[in-house]
């Protein structure tokens, strides 16, 4: 069953796969590092040298407080991984089980669940963001749970679709034929052939979750200050944009660079496990 | 048809009944008193009491819900805390200005949008193509709220040809005053949906120009502009009004952000404000309004679907 996900025969991994793949461990390598590889202390104070243009001794200049824009940059960009990759797992970690379970069970779970989706799908992602944050005091934690939740009605909708196709599938009966139950068929039969659309799926969230995080920061409802996370760095830079560009450029290149990168990565694992987007290019 | 469009007004009535119970429900059963939430954490035991006295705090709950529910429907949406003034025409007016400005937007996402993805599907492979769709990928992966940075730098801070922040009513500033304040925002929302919504159209035209009836079409000898415009094009839009549709969800969340940053003065940044300044009755109403808004283009481009689209139309029951 866990075929599924190996190379079908006389198929090379996509070239933009490797390379994304490859940029994007070494981002991940560099924002766990990051808070032990800054060259100065991200939150270090230092007013005689505020606001300097990029030079040898500040790559990316320095802010209003003297602050070493890149050592903040380095040690922010865990926010925007743990953004994507943790608040996608969480959508995932409820959305599948879900999804799956109302395919199996059809009959009122099925209704439930799904009403539920579309309920949560009538709703604008920011707003539902927003009004799980504006009650609370903002955390980091509090922004990676919303954003997940956020995206559970899509994961839900997909995994059921996906399963209701799986559960017509002869290895199915055989298994019902066996007496195996609900969870050991969803487990053990279901859940192996599930993967390909869903992992596609995943890499476009991540990119949608990385987004709404860092502009939910961007807002003020995400990490406080004195975080790095290169939303709020954005806001922060406002007042000083004439006179200190570098502030918000070089957070925003570092957000816009990630996110290509894992669009990149998600076009490539969608040539290789969507079979109906093979031979249309990037349509 | 009557019947679909019958019961899709029912789920939109029951969607926003049920955000009304939800944000209801998360502002008042969080942990802690929202009387404590507004006035912060210093605040006396005698100011608490008043101010709970004076918003019916103390009621039951579901007192208290009826109370708020039973004024939306009247159109008393309840005086904001802040301003000190009834909630409902604050929040009419600034969705007046936040629809100028989502209007404008989605009209130039849909126009530009599709003229840009069929431009790529009949001249596929092309440098032209090629260029769109590395240009799509580049505007889907910047944040609206960096590009907000950019184009403010650009075009206010360097250049000076348009003014960074603010809006004046098309009534004090004449036409030419009016559009300035618009024309950066209105850049900043339209270009990342242009970007999907040309992807999609480009995708759902390639698919179209595969089809039999287009292979049809051909072998009958029609003019190529005929089997363009009049066979490929009417089916491929069809996915594209969905897309649309969905892109509302982003244009709205696109909204808040760049009213924030623009300073001008709609919904978004209405809400935003509400919620920085803990101003409870503005903020459960700004979200009801957006819902409902969001809820009624839904419904719309659901209708348009079914409209345009014959298997729906002649089929009576919805897809």
């Amino acid at each position: 069953m866990s075929a599924a996900l190996a190379l079908p025969r006389g198929r090379r991994l996509p070239r933009g796969l490797i390379l994304g793949g490859f940029a994007i461990a070494v981002i991940v390598v560099l924002a766990v590092a990051g808070p032990w590889i800054t060259p100065y202390d991200p939150d270090a104070f230092a007013i005689r040298e505020r606001l300097q243009a990029p030079s040898l001794a500040h790559w990316f200049g320095t802010d209003d407080f003297g602050r070493d824009v890149f050592s903040r940059v380095l040690a922010g960009a865990h926010y925007s991984l743990l953004m994507g990759f943790g608040a996608t797992a969480i959508s995932l970690a409820i959305g599948v089980p879900l999804g799956m379970l109302a395919a199996f069970h059809r009959g009122w779970v099925d209704e439930a669940v799904m009403r539920g989706v579309d309920l949560m799908i009538s709703i604008p992602p920011v707003l539902l963001g927003l009004l799980i944050l504006a009650t609370t005091q903002p955390s980091v934690a509090k922004t990676v749970i919303s954003v997940g939740i956020v995206y559970v009605p899509i994961m839900t909708r997909l995994s059921r679709a996906v399963a209701l196709g799986l559960l017509a599938e002869d290895f199915v009966d055989a298994a019902r034929a066996r007496g195996d139950g609900a969870v050991r068929i969803l487990w053990r039969e279901i859940l192996p052939n599930a993967w390909p659309p869903i992992i596609v799926e995943t890499s476009l969230r991540i990119t949608f979750a990385i987004l709404l995080g860092s502009a939910l920061s961007f807002l003020g409802l995400g990490p406080q200050p004195p975080a790095s996370e290169w939303g709020l760095m954005i806001a922060e830079s406002r007042p000083f944009i004439e006179q200190a560009p570098w502030i918000a450029l070089a957070p925003g290149i570092c957000l816009c660079l990630l996110l290509v990168l894992i669009n990149v990565v998600g076009e490539g694992l969608r040539d290789l496990l969507d079979p109906r987007m093979q031979g249309r290019g990037h349509g | 048809m009557t019947r679909y469009i019958i019961r899709r007004i029912a789920s939109v009535i029951g969607v926003v009944w049920l955000m009304t119970v939800m944000v209801f429900g998360i502002v008042h059963l969080l942990p802690g008193s929202v009387a404590h939430m507004i006035l912060g954490e210093f605040a006396t035991a005698d100011s608490i009491a008043l101010l709970e006295q004076r918003l019916g705090l103390n009621d039951p709950l579901p007192m208290q819900y009826w109370r708020w529910f039973s004024g939306l429907l009247r159109g008393d949406f309840g005086n904001s805390l802040t301003m000190e003034r009834p909630a409902g025409p604050i929040l009419i007016e600034a969705l007046g200005r936040s629809a100028i400005l989502a209007g404008i937007s989605l009209v130039l996402v849909a126009i530009i949008g599709i003229a840009l993805g069929v431009h790529s599907a009949v001249n596929r492979g092309s440098s032209s193509d090629r260029a769109l769709t590395l240009a799509q990928y580049a505007f889907i992966s910047i944040p609206e709220f960096f590009w907000c940075i950019v184009v403010i730098l650009v075009f206010a801070a360097w250049l000076g040809w348009l003014p960074a922040t603010g809006y004046t009513p098309l009534a004090e500033a004449g036409v030419l005053g009016w559009a300035r304040h618009l024309v950066l925002p209105v850049v900043t929302l339209t270009l990342g949906l242009i970007a999907h919504v040309s992807r999609m159209t480009r995708s759902s035209m390639l698919e179209a120009l595969d089809s039999q009836y287009v292979l049809a079409a051909r072998a009958k000898g029609l003019a190529e502009r005929f089997v363009l415009y009049r066979h490929a094009l009417p089916n491929a839009l069809l996915p594209t009004i969905t897309v649309l549709a969905i892109d509302m969800g982003l244009l709205i969340g696109g909204i808040v952000v760049v009213e924030t940053v623009f300073a001008f003065p709609g919904l978004g940044r209405m809400l935003i404000y509400a919620i920085d300044n803990q101003d409870l009755p503005l903020m459960m109403g700004g979200m009801i309004v957006v819902t409902s808004v969001y809820a009624l283009a839904n419904l719309a481009a659901d209708i348009l679907y079914a409209t345009l689209n014959p298997r729906i139309r002649y089929g009576g029951s919805a897809a």
